[in-house]
């Protein structure tokens, strides 16, 4: 039987006229990923909201690890860890003291705390700086003490709302290094050591950050418009994205813009993206050097490329604007 | 006499000990539209501040729209748009009456102008609409709105999309490419590496520094040092233990539920294939990927 760690089931929210999370519905195994992807608004961070138990659903219901969060809230939030967007520090307490006060928050005893921050401290690498100040630290480090309060008390279900906005690549890299531990089989189980086998869910805007996810949610208007792993999703559009180059360019764009069943046009500095309807790439891909031509324009290339889960997403998002005006 | 709209020499600010952007050099042509890539605190919006004569340089020089960017900086902005990336709009306030009011402050009271650039933008419709009930997309073509109605000839956007989808996304860049096929000029800064695959050339920017100015597809080809792999294999972390370890990996990097790798020019993927193998990896798949800028930037910083 396959253990969820996070389960919702059709919860709603609403605050005043809009509906902010309309029959949503979740199901999060132990070490999988699962990003949460859409624009603000979409009804994201209120999801994450119900889901910690900051908030209350209308209807439906929420279990952390087999807890129901409005029941046995207690329970259910031993369980977890959150990052929120803005997570709060105090700048003037030292990297130490910092999870210190988280731990002791948390229930962590006095014989226990020690042991605990340096194992974690050690995990996100910051185990060298136990003693700066925490307004000191640069904007990754600052993440990583973030990340290590979080994780201070064990937690087997991690929820990170937007956490590498505005991020270096870098640091942004080793981030998900961090995240992908610990949703990595733990090689000893859940013993005394180790972190593994987490289940984490991250919001996120960022189409490249969702495709490092297991399973992407696309959320809009409260609803999830669709969801499968990242390359189930891109294949939703097998052959549909043709790139083009020439010049002049615009030219391009303007013919490309006016051919039957081309679905979107996209201007990428020197090339072209175009969305065909489906089954017609065949046709449109002989279509196009004649109509560009025949414009005056110079096609250089002409081919079917990956899409990517931009495309989707926008793809997604017209077919749901259409069935629901 | 040439065609280029900024002009930057040895473009430098310092803050105390902090060099926020250092010894920067780089022309903008004429109706083309220029990224501006890099993460936050890397001197993006120092640059467009100087450009603007808002802060004045420590070091060097830049042109902008043939005037002196500090000396001159009442006729440049004059003559160029900025939308600031935490854009005053008044909330209480309608679109039109927005739009009005930052008209006003250009000295722009001709109603036909305004409401051409509301037609511009798109919010035609949208003129009685109390600016807080406006959604993140339609807040931001108006904040596009607001630093369009002087009609300038070059336009600054400091991190315009984001928090808005990708579909607003695209639609907003869409209106960049008609305000650029007019002949205005777009510099545009961004942390998104995708989107910076919108524009015609993109300079990259860390620490200060500008790394390298060029099309994306230029900077993939020279700065990423060979092919791109994506290696499903399980363990994950094993796989990504042994991948370095092969002669003529360059780089490895987790990627969700596969490796993104990166092999000198020309391997060949049964050598990955069998290295894996040999140390007990299950191997599920390795396809070629696209190469990104997010690869051009981890090349360049690392």
């Amino acid at each position: 039987m396959t253990e969820y760690l996070i389960q919702a089931s059709e919860i709603y929210k609403h605050f005043n006229d809009t509906r902010a999370v309309d029959g949503v519905s979740l199901r999060i195994k132990a070490g999988e990923i699962y990003g949460l992807v859409g624009s603000d608004g979409a009804g994201k961070t209120t999801t994450m909201r119900l889901l910690v138990g900051a908030l209350k659903a209308d209807a439906g219901e929420v279990d952390i690890c087999g807890y129901d969060i409005n029941k046995q809230t207690e329970d259910a939030r031993s369980q977890f860890g959150y990052l929120s967007q803005r997570f709060s520090m105090y700048e003037d307490l030292t990297v130490l003291e910092n999870i210190r006060f988280f731990a002791e928050v948390r229930g962590l005893k006095s014989d226990e705390w020690l042991a605990r921050s340096m194992e974690i401290l050690e995990f996100v690498g910051l185990d060298r700086f136990t003693d700066r100040l925490a307004g000191q630290l640069s904007g990754g480090m600052k993440q990583k003490l973030g990340l290590a309060s979080a994780l201070v008390t064990r937690p087997r279900v991690l929820l990170l709302d937007e956490p590498t906005t505005g991020v270096d690549p870098v640091t942004r890299q080793d981030f998900w290094q961090l995240v992908i531990r610990l949703a990595s089989p733990s090689p000893s189980g859940r013993g005394d050591r180790g972190e593994g086998d987490v289940s984490v869910i991250i919001s996120t805007p960022y189409m490249d950050e969702a495709s490092r996810c297991h399973r992407v949610g696309f959320m809009k208007n409260g609803k999830i418009i669709a969801e499968d792993t990242p390359s189930n999703l891109r294949a939703r559009l097998n052959g549909r994205v043709l790139e083009l180059r020439g010049s002049p360019i615009n030219l391009l764009r303007h013919v490309a813009q006016k051919i039957e069943d081309v679905e979107d046009v996209a201007a990428f500095g020197d090339k072209l993206h175009v969305r065909v309807r489906a089954g017609k790439s065949d046709l449109i891909m002989k279509r196009l050097p004649d109509e560009i031509k025949s414009a005056g324009g110079v096609l250089t290339e002409l081919r079917a490329i990956p899409s990517t889960l931009e495309d989707v997403f926008i793809a997604l998002s017209e077919q749901s604007n259409e069935s629901h005006p | 006499m040439t065609d280029s709209v900024i002009s930057v020499q040895n473009l430098t600010r310092r803050f105390g000990d902090f060099v926020a952007v250092d010894h920067i050099n780089f022309e903008v042509n004429e109706g083309e539209v220029v990224g501006y890539l890099g993460p936050n605190g890397s001197g993006k919006t120092t640059t467009i501040r100087m450009l603007l004569g808002l802060l004045k340089p420590s070091e060097g020089e830049a042109t902008v729209l043939g005037f002196d960017a500090f000396r001159q900086s009442e006729e440049v902005r004059a003559r160029a748009g900025y939308m600031s990336q935490k854009f005053a709009i008044y909330d209480d306030l309608t679109a039109l009456e927005n739009l009005t009011f930052y008209g006003g402050v250009y000295g722009i009271t001709d109603k036909a102008r305004i409401a051409r650039t509301l037609e511009l933008v798109g919010l035609h419709g949208h003129e009685s609409t109390l600016t807080r009930s406006l959604s993140a997309g339609w807040r931001q073509r108006l904040a596009l709105g607001i630093a369009l109605v002087h009609e300038p000839k070059l336009l600054f956007l400091d991190e315009p999309t984001s928090g808005v989808d990708p579909t607003a996304r695209r639609a907003f860049w869409d209106l960049i490419y008609e305000l650029a096929e007019n002949g205005v000029t777009i510099l545009v800064t961004t942390h998104y590496m995708d989107e910076a695959e919108y524009c015609e050339r993109v300079g990259i920017m860390r620490d200060g520094k500008l790394l390298a100015m060029d099309t994306p597809s230029n900077l993939k080809r020279d700065i990423i040092p060979g092919d791109v792999w994506e290696v499903y294999a399980e363990p994950l972390q094993d796989g990504l233990a042994v991948l370095p370890e092969i002669e003529g990996v360059l780089r490895v990097g987790l990627a969700g539920d596969h490796l993104r790798t990166i092999t000198k020019k020309g391997m060949k993927k049964e050598i990955l294939l069998k290295a894996l193998k040999v140390k007990n990896v299950i191997v599920k798949g390795i396809v070629g990927g696209e190469p990104t800028l997010e690869d051009v930037f981890l090349s360049l910083a690392r």
